[in-house]
């Protein structure tokens, strides 16, 4: 057998274990699992290169789905799983699949540092606001008031978003999509594989069973033309039936404008900037919110030019081997001994 | 400058406790004096014992830091027992330490510093120096070593209270005097550090040792100058090595016999940290070394590596023991090599985090969910870290587990000449991958050791997916009930079996008798020195000292049921003890010590000689 595989020869069957997919019908993981297994094959990277990582959750399935080399690890630690990989071979692409409650609950932490060390690893966030695999507890990302099994008076916790935990951990990629839209989905994945450094993206994924519908009022068929804003580089921020609203700057805030003869025009609005190294704008991006904004998806920041971890630990290696490599029997030595004769 | 020898005591060993604030380089001159013994052929053993606290109140009993050295003509193989000399830098430091020093001890005591507010912090109400009795219990020697080593350092341009911080070095100038020190390795060392970066100080050191010393020569007191000859060791190149440098180098060289790539991933705790400091600083021999976020992260970063092909280690201790355990049972199902080193303390929680202990190793053995045998061995001194790291690099990579290797402080920041091995003879570590010309089936075991096939990431035809939900042999997610129990007794075979890799047990005289010590870990050198002076005295007993403590050695019970009665003296509440009771249903004396100290020799053997008859 030979150690690559032709580019360009893949289609997304070669992507497709034998393995039973044991979701629920009806899951937004499948929508994510079609459209990741449509995105590998149009990459240009060989099979053998990819290595799917995952936690623990509905959504840390997901390895045993993809047929390449895959690693369903812990709860909360596929981001330190991850990073070994990455860094004992970087010329692996390494795609790191977690939830709400693994990646912003028990594994926080992790994802933390993931980010602000810049492994360039794709990590895709399914985002159902729920604990679905331990049967319907509220999750960090759960709305205030939300009624669970664990929380039969409504949650009392305060949600994190985390588009926003995205941005304070410095993020150099952060974007967001929904398992609504398959299109929308491979072109996100595309452009996170593009970029060098962690790329992080947050993927709105309904659970049918626990908590359905959470996002229908923004991505719903009859309502997404009005509450989806879809980001679009240099272009302005419009949105609504017929591209008939915009938003603008106000003082520190952003604010909704209908556009047209009687409204704003155009000029006025924000021309969408995801490379802008001031993070102010890309906070007020993950910031807008149902009801009062319009929820945007696609590509909210993307930096280029910060070196990756494990190239830095490479060139470390490298610069300290210009001479030659050590020896060992030089290190066992030290400068201090002494012959007994 | 070497010492002339004409007024010498010769004397085959002695024993030297420096201590002082933790801010008065009491390490440092321990360790100098250490080199220095190496130097003059001795051999030697080293117990360094520093506060929890990096600079506790100065003059304070919390802040006594202290460095012990016996050294020999002979074998030595622990830091003794109690000082011939103790070197006291402050009130404090002697009130910590003076109940240590016998009868008739050298004193050395530098009075500059016994003054009321000293006394007072140390919780003196008079000093003691003012007791006649106490002057006549200890040969006294007061030095006022700040004054001197200002007076002789007139001259030098550093800061008054920079030049009053040489003292140490004067203090130790003086024992090299009394011991006979050679001095070129301290000028040495002292030129190599400061010389060109802080010529002055470089400088000013060198005129406080040589006038310590000098003072010595000068003092006129019918004073005893002692001499300890070279020990009598095989013939080749030696160094000094700590615990802790020879771990480093042993994994270095483990990666290197097995023609893997080493990835080391560490998060900062004592005793430990000075493993990813040290490897940290060998990125020529291509070592990556990630300090982790947090002690779990360290553990899935060096399952990562080694699922993507590296030989990787982790280090810590027993408080990132505990937060590593769910990863190490993810690396136990997924059979996964990766080293684990725990460097023991005092515990449990924060405990004595600078203090020695063995409470570790149930910890080890047991402390994870589910049936999860994982193989465990242990270092007996500073050089057999080396060994073990190499031991615990081969079973690793051999049976494709996680290993854990216990030290523990006393052996990890001790110290002991090292008869450097020839990198040639080191034993070759044979692993394989899966051939990607074959059908790959992911827990296809090899008929001897039991070890799964190991797939590499990046090879074409080898995609396959591993984690944490058990698994069948051809590596699908397996719910079946009797394939998990089938796979959790071949996990638990494969551990097993390595004990048939093991080299026969060494016995340290006779293979059967009256009394089996038996020992593990630190308390290698105290066990065979108690073991051997009954010996001299006719008795009938032998030690032996277990490297591999799972699985225990096949020739073990054998040998318990060769002696009347077994003995296990542990610095906990009796761990070993508890295994090899269940294990081979026998009775087995416990003698232990939970002081964060290690055993003394006289206490070992007044313990061994209650069990055996008069000879």
């Amino acid at each position: 057998m030979s150690t690559t595989t032709e580019e360009g020869a893949l289609t997304k069957k070669d992507f497709v274990t034998s393995n039973d997919v044991r979701w629920c019908p009806g899951c937004g993981d499948y929508a994510i699992l079609n459209a990741v297994q449509r995105t590998l094959p149009e990459l240009g990277i060989p099979r053998e290169k990819y290595v799917v990582v995952s936690g623990i959750g509905c959504s840390s399935r997901f390895p045993y789905y993809m047929n390449t080399y895959g690693f369903h690890t812990i709860h909360g630690r596929a981001p330190t799983v991850a990073t070994g990989v990455k860094v004992a071979n970087p010329d692996l692409s390494v795609w790191m699949i977690t939830g709400d409650g693994d990646g912003l609950s028990i594994g926080a932490n992790h994802l933390l540092h993931l980010l602000r060390r810049n492994l360039d690893i794709n990590v895709l966030l399914f985002n159902n606001r729920i604990y679905g695999l331990t049967k319907g507890q509220y999750s960090p990302t759960s709305e205030v008031g939300k009624k669970t099994k664990s929380t039969p008076a409504g949650s009392v916790d305060y949600p994190v978003n985390p588009l926003l935990f995205a941005i304070g951990s410095e993020a150099t990629f952060i974007a967001r999509t929904s398992d609504t839209d398959q299109k929308h989905m491979v072109e996100t994945f595309k452009a996170a594989q593009a970029h060098k450094g962690t790329s992080f993206v947050e993927v709105f994924q309904n659970c049918v069973i626990f908590n359905n519908k959470t996002f229908d009022p923004v991505t719903g068929r009859d309502v997404r033309n009005d509450q989806v804003m879809v980001l679009e580089e240099g272009k302005p921020l419009v949105y609504g039936e017929d591209g008939s609203k915009g938003i603008k700057l106000n003082g520190l805030n952003l604010e909704s404008v209908d556009l047209g003869e009687n409204g704003a025009s155009e000029d006025e609005l924000f021309i969408h900037n995801p490379t802008d190294p001031n993070p102010a704008y890309a906070t007020l991006l993950a910031q807008m919110a149902y009801p009062a904004f319009p929820t945007p998806i696609g590509v909210l920041r993307h930096l280029e030019g910060r070196e990756t971890y494990e190239d830095s630990v490479v060139q470390q290696i490298q610069s300290s081997q210009v001479d030659g490599e050590g020896s060992l029997q030089e290190l066992l030595t030290g400068k201090n001994s002494w012959v007994v004769e | 400058m070497s010492p002339s020898t004409d007024s010498f005591e010769e004397i085959e060993s002695a024993v030297v406790r420096f201590a002082g604030d933790s801010g008065d380089g009491m390490q440092t001159v321990g360790e100098r004096f250490t080199d220095s013994s190496a130097f003059a052929g001795n051999d030697i053993a080293t117990l360094p014992d520093f506060p929890a606290e990096i600079r506790a109140p100065a003059g304070t009993l919390a802040g006594v830091s202290g460095f012990q050295l016996q050294f020999g003509s002979r074998k030595i193989l622990t830091p003794g027992d109690e000082p011939d000399a103790l070197v006291a830098m402050n009130p404090a430091a002697l009130k910590a330490n003076i109940d240590d020093l016998p009868e008739g001890g050298m004193l050395v005591v530098n009075i500059d510093s016994f003054k009321k507010m000293n006394l007072s912090k140390a919780g003196y109400e008079t000093s003691p120096l003012e007791d006649e009795e106490f002057r006549k219990k200890y040969h006294l020697v007061e030095l006022d070593l700040t004054s001197l080593t200002k007076e002789a350092l007139k001259d030098s341009p550093l800061k008054p209270s920079d030049k009053a911080r040489c003292k140490n070095f004067f203090a130790l100038g003086f024992m090299y005097y009394v011991y006979g020190r050679p001095l070129d390795p301290t000028l040495k060392f002292f030129s190599d550090k400061w010389g060109k970066r802080l010529p002055e100080l470089a400088e000013a050191n060198s005129i406080a040792l040589k006038a310590g010393f000098n003072l010595g020569d000068t003092m006129e007191t019918a004073r005893n100058r002692y001499q300890v000859s070279k020990a009598p060791v095989q013939s080749g190149v030696y160094r000094k090595i700590s615990g802790n440098e020879a771990l480093v180098y042993g994994l270095v060289a483990g990666a290197q016999q097995a023609d893997r790539e080493l990835l080391y991933a560490g998060y900062p705790i004592t005793p430990a940290s000075p493993i990813l400091e040290g490897l940290s600083a060998l990125k020529k021999f291509g070592v990556k070394t990630l300090q982790a976020e947090d002690e779990i992260a360290a553990m899935g970063m060096a399952i990562g590596a080694s699922f993507a092909g590296d030989l990787s280690v982790v280090a810590t201790s027993g408080p990132g023991m505990c937060l590593k355990s769910e990863f190490i049972g993810l690396a136990s199902i997924t059979e996964l090599p990766v080293v684990i080193v725990d460097v023991q303390r005092g515990g449990p929680s924060t405990g004595l985090p600078t203090k020695t202990e063995q409470s570790d190793l149930l910890q080890s053995l047991y402390a994870r969910h589910g049936d999860c045998p994982l193989p465990v061995l242990a270092a007996h001194s500073p050089s057999d870290c080396f060994d073990c790291a190499i031991e615990a690099c081969r079973i690793a990579l051999t049976y494709m587990t996680p290993v854990i290797l216990l030290s523990d402080l006393y052996v990890a920041n001790g110290a002991e000449p090292w008869k450097i091995p020839n990198v040639s003879d080191l034993p070759k570590i044979e692993t394989k991958f899966a051939d990607p010309k074959e059908e790959l089936i992911v827990y296809k075991r090899d008929p001897e050791t039991l070890a799964r096939t190991q797939a590499i990431p990046g090879q074409a035809g080898l995609e396959h997916r591993i984690g944490g939900l058990e698994k069948s042999e051809d590596g699908g997610v397996s719910y079946d009930p009797e394939n998990h129990e089938k796979m959790t007794q071949l996990r638990a075979d494969k551990v097993n079996g390595i004990a048939n890799s093991y080299d026969p047990i060494e016995v340290q005289g006779e293979k059967e008798g009256e009394l089996l010590v038996i020992g593990w870990g630190g308390t290698y050198g105290a066990i065979s020195s108690a073991t051997k002076v009954l010996q001299d005295e006719g008795f009938s007993v032998s030690s032996i000292h277990l490297r591999h403590l799972n699985p225990l050695p096949n020739d073990l019970e054998s040998l318990l049921s060769s002696f009347k009665k077994v003995i296990v003296p542990e610095l906990n509440l009796g761990q070993l003890s508890t295994i090899l009771k269940a294990k081979y249903v026998r009775e087995i004396i416990s003698y232990n010590k939970v002081q964060g100290k290690p055993f003394k020799v006289t206490e070992l053997r007044e313990e061994f000689v209650k069990y055996l008859s008069a000879n």
